[in-house]
């Protein structure tokens, strides 16, 4: 191994900490939006509690980070190279998204630019198809679906079973409840998205060859991605939380809590069989849900299809912009 | 090999409707249990209040069995989650 080689290892390592930096500072709202629109959590609070549980989810399973490290390219033709050209894209496009306030998918972006700097470097044939859409298309496709079915019963539920209580009440014993919906959230949240930098990161260091292919994350790179994420969702994006919490639909307690349950629910067993999805579609879809499930409430769907366009185009664009850049000769 | 794997996609939806939307409603039993009005206790809560306990011993220890229930749930479905996603090394 060159010395070239450990300053472009050491710079993808960085980098894609910064990522996961972005990407936590960018879903703080994602896992808080709800609880904070309601009143049920003090941001602050919310913000500290989202970062510690983050950092547990990050360590709680590994079975994402062992989906994009193998799972997804050949590792006997991508390079290092390839690996920081798909990276370098992913970060620009979270902070535009954060900068504009659309909620879009910080992951598909990273998916996205990795395959496309792969395709670029290698051709189709170094892709896992088989891989990529099973384990990333499909799930993220069906995944903010689901959590709309799951928020849109749970809403129904709550509303119906608690209809004796006062409004008053009802406020206050779901605002308690949403404060452990929401962790579950915060926690769910870091055993998906932390996993994807630590599947990246191995990436890299099996394309490097310091690990064999089919190596299962180090601890120092868990370790890392873990306070990378936790760290950067304590500093957390709070133009996102306006968005998603008041935008969609006028949210109460009970909502919240069906929204949050529903989301952490589905991104937690995702989790548990290793498919990456988009924690932000997840939270969308469940919001939406929450909308449909209480009589009366409107979602706005001018709101919702101004989102649904930047996911439509976060994957493509990312693709493109390190293709890009991987084609580009100065980039190393 | 299919695109789609069924089994995963059908347990996604099954343990998700259970623990996304089940916990909740069972949350929201126990708070209507917690609320029951009791005998002893002087009714002094009006229609804007927005006291959670209403001093019902049998709904006080109903509240109780789910709010443990669903505490045991999550510490039990997390253990799930680290077993699923902490597979034994691959043998090189």
């Amino acid at each position: 191994m060159g010395v070239g080689n450990t300053t472009v290892l050491v710079l993808v390592v960085i980098t894609a900490l910064a990522f996961d930096f972005t990407n936590g500072f960018h879903d703080t709202g994602n896992a808080m939006a709800t609880s904070i629109a309601t009143k049920a959590l003090d941001p602050r609070v919310a913000v500290a509690l989202s970062g510690l549980l983050n950092l547990v989810g990050a360590f709680l399973s590994l079975a994402v980070a062992a989906t994009i490290a193998n799972g997804l390219v050949d590792t006997n033709v991508v390079t290092l190279q390839v690996v920081a050209a798909g990276l370098a894209g992913g970060i620009i496009w979270n902070l535009l998204t954060w900068l504009f306030g659309i909620p879009s998918s910080s992951s598909h972006a990273l998916i996205g630019g990795v395959i496309g700097a792969t395709i670029a470097a290698a051709g189709g044939s170094a892709v896992k198809w088989h891989g990529l859409i099973s384990k990333v298309i499909i799930p993220a496709g069906l995944s903010p679906i689901i959590a709309a079915l799951v928020a849109t019963t749970g809403t129904w539920l709550l509303y119906r079973i608690s209809r004796g209580l006062t409004q008053a009440a009802r406020g206050h014993g779901f605002r308690i409840g949403q404060i452990g919906s929401a962790c579950m959230v915060s926690l769910a949240h870091g055993t998906n998205d932390a996993q994807k930098t630590m599947g990246v990161i191995t990436l890299a260091l099996i394309a490097n060859g310091t690990l064999h292919a089919g190596a299962q994350a180090p601890f120092w790179v868990i370790l890392s991605c873990a306070l990378a994420i936790s760290l950067g969702t304590y500093v957390g994006g709070w133009r996102v939380i306006r968005t998603l919490g008041k935008g969609l639909v006028e949210i109460e307690s009970p909502q919240g809590m069906a929204a949050e349950s529903a989301s952490a629910a589905v991104i937690l067993l995702s989790s548990g069989v290793g498919y990456s999805l988009s924690t932000t579609h997840v939270a969308t879809g469940s919001i939406i849900g929450t909308g449909l499930g209480k009589r009366g409430a409107e979602v706005r769907w001018n709101v919702a299809g101004r989102m649904a366009t930047a996911w439509c185009f976060t994957r493509a664009r990312r693709g493109l912009s390190s293709r890009e850049s991987t084609l580009c000769p100065g980039s190393t | 090999m299919s695109w789609i794997n069924l089994t995963a996609l059908w347990k996604i939806v099954v343990y998700g409707m259970i623990a996304g939307a089940g916990l909740p409603a069972l949350f929201a039993v126990g708070l209507r249990a917690l609320a029951l009005p009791g005998g002893a206790r002087v009714q002094t809560a009006g229609a804007d209040s927005d006291q959670l306990v209403g001093g019902n011993v049998l709904g006080m220890i109903i509240a109780a069995i789910c709010f443990l229930t669903i505490l045991a749930a999550l510490g039990w479905g997390i253990y799930e989650i680290y077993q699923l996603g902490h597979p034994a090394p691959v043998k090189k």
